[in-house]
């Protein structure tokens, strides 16, 4: 009983330690914020335009869009985070101590998860302030958010694994977004799947992050004219098709990112 | 926990035996049935070139890394089949100072006493302790990434001592620090030592092994290729010099001296005016050339009895000087192939 109450504490350390190095270096949390931020204004601005007929405009559409493609980036700063830890040499001291195998990584992942918060929070005022009005209950909106927190949640599984087994934090960082970034555009997030080539639309009726960002529509109360009219299974149960998606995520990478660490070689 | 007796009596805190390790499904063997041991209370100094084995040593004993075959136990659990109560009693101190640098020292040692199941309340009291002890009180609110690379690694040292290891593991604890950060990290040493604690440490330079070690074992490419104390492995190399430095025009008079009591041939260095020849009667031979210099009014300007130093050791038993097979990365499987070796 002791050592999964040890589990429980010893991630929450780690955790800690997260939140102590935003304090210390407030510039990590700032610019974790500038950047959904500016882009919230870019698209409502640039694009909003091309919301003719959508009821409450294209920043209703919007929103989700951007909320789901910032936490899908958690991916790549729970991967940065990890690698520069084993770069550090951090990962060898940790394995080095009497601590649950987990602890780390359990750790890091509610870390980025937090950071999470404070983020969907900044960028839902910043929202607000440009017209985002979701029709929703609180209970629903509640809901959407919390969807939007476990999806980070389950990417940073696999950052935690992409981390682990890169070498270099940099490296790391980079490849996660080259892979996450056009996953966000192949996507309903900012454009209807229904234009798109065929073969190209049927991947982003699938694309997790098109589920994620039609699941979130609805919970906020809006109907999903991106994607609505291809009737595919995803974008009719976008919320049952989410949540399959972050459980198969987890259930993968979950056990395989604690085994790659109790090996974690630094090199 | 039942603590091994060794053969001949003495606790022995940490056995390795035979351990085998390799790299790259084989190609590369980084241990090569290896095996040592450290007596309780006592310091081991594990020495050998760049690439040689002693970072795969201290990572299979600190549990970090499973070793192909072998065995090997620490305080007399065995690192495999149990290294969660292995973790309980060692501290390890790496190659590179292993901190949070954004956070400061005093973050980094409470996390570190939180990690170690101390309460909020005794992880602060011995951060306290502990940055006082390596005096780092005036720093302690900094970021790490603004102290030195000599307080990094004092830091990185008081952070494996918080629940006083049994065992502690340094990893070239001196390495790339300048001759300053070095003596402090010595020092600093050399104060837990005296307090009995257990050591194992790994290091390139043959004159820290020689100030801070009670044992030592040479090992290269794997393998164990001499042990002894500092002093018998100079007396396994050979007998002391004895080198004398006298004005230029006594040079031939006093070699003369000095090949007659050594009874074997004498180096000149002309430059240094320095003479130095075997001898085997350490210090009679000592006190007999000085009597008989006196005797024909030469005066030493300096007089020597030298004995080898572990740099001798190293190249007479490896055949290649320490420095030779350095190369930039010790645990990098491909480059220690082509070590300077010939």
């Amino acid at each position: 009983m002791s050592s999964v109450k040890h589990s429980v504490s010893d991630a929450l350390v780690i955790t800690k330690r997260q939140l102590q190095q935003l304090v210390r270096v407030p510039e990590v949390l700032i610019f974790n914020t500038i950047q959904p931020v500016m882009f919230v204004l870019l698209f409502r601005y640039v694009f909003g335009g091309l919301g003719v007929g959508i009821p409450g405009g294209y920043v209703q559409l919007l929103m989700p869009g951007i909320f789901v493609q910032t936490v899908t980036f958690t991916l790549a700063a729970t991967a940065q985070g990890l690698a520069q830890d084993m770069e550090k040499g951090l990962i060898d001291r940790f394995r080095s101590l009497p601590i649950s195998r987990s602890a780390v990584v359990m750790g890091r992942t509610l870390g980025d998860g937090l950071l999470n918060i404070v983020v969907l929070v900044v960028m839902g005022v910043a929202g607000y302030i440009v017209g985002w009005r979701p029709t929703s209950s609180l209970l629903h909106i509640a809901a959407g958010f919390i969807l939007l927190l476990f999806f980070g949640y389950a990417l940073s599984w696999c950052g935690v694994f992409a981390g682990l087994i890169s070498k270099d934090a940099r490296v790391v960082a980079n490849v996660s977004f080259l892979f996450t970034f056009p996953l966000t555009f192949l996507s309903n997030a900012f454009a209807s799947t229904t234009t798109m080539p065929k073969p190209l639309q049927y991947f982003a009726e699938w694309n997790p992050v098109s589920t994620m960002v039609a699941a979130t529509r609805q919970l906020f109360g809006f109907h999903n004219t991106f994607g609505v009219t291809a009737h595919s299974y995803p974008s009719e149960h976008p919320i049952v098709t989410s949540l399959f998606y972050m459980v198969v995520l987890m259930a993968i990478f979950m056990p395989l990112s604690v085994r790659r660490y109790k090996s974690a070689n630094r090199r | 926990m039942i603590a091994l007796l060794a053969y001949d009596g003495a606790m022995k805190s940490v056995i390795a035996e035979n351990l085998v390790k390799t790299y790259r499904n084989g190609q590369v063997k980084a241990l090569d049935n290896l095996s040592l041991d450290v007596e309780e209370g006592t310091v081991l100094g594990v020495l050998g070139p760049n690439g040689a084995g002693k970072t795969t040593t201290v990572r299979v004993l600190s549990t970090l890394l499973k070793p192909d075959s072998g065995h090997a136990t620490v305080g007399g659990i065995d690192v495999v089949k149990d290294p969660k109560a292995v973790r309980e009693i060692i501290g390890l101190s790496g190659q590179y100072a292993a901190l949070d640098e954004t956070l400061t020292g005093w973050d980094n040692l409470v996390m570190f006493g939180r990690l170690y199941h101390l309460s909020g309340e005794q992880a602060r009291v011995r951060a306290k302790e502990l940055l006082e002890q390596f005096s780092l009180t005036d720093s302690a609110h900094r970021p790490i990434k603004t102290f030195s690379g000599g307080m990094r690694r004092r830091l990185d040292l008081a952070a494996s001592l918080i629940v006083r290891p049994k065992v502690l593991f340094l990893d070239e604890p001196t390495t790339g620090l300048d001759p300053r950060g070095r003596m402090e990290m010595w020092e600093v040493i050399q104060s837990l030592v005296k307090d009995g604690v257990t050591l194992l440490l790994t290091t390139q330079y043959l004159e820290e092994a020689d100030q801070l070690a009670d044992d030592i074992v040479v090992i290269d490419r794997g393998q164990v290729i001499a042990r002894g104390s500092s002093d018998q492995l100079k007396a396994e190399v050979g007998g002391e010099r004895l080198e004398i430095v006298v004005d230029e025009s006594d040079i031939d008079a006093a070699r003369a001296v000095i090949e007659r009591i050594a009874g074997a041939s004498s180096v000149v260095d002309q430059g240094l005016r320095k003479i130095s020849a075997p001898v085997r009667a350490g210090t009679d031979s000592l006190i007999e050339v000085v009597r008989e210099l006196d005797a024909l009014k030469i005066h030493p300007l300096d007089l020597a009895l030298k004995r080898p130093s572990l740099d001798d050791v190293f190249m007479s038993i490896t055949g290649h000087a320490a420095e030779e097979a350095v190369d930039d990365s010790a645990e990098e499987p491909t480059k220690k192939k082509k070590g300077g070796r010939k």
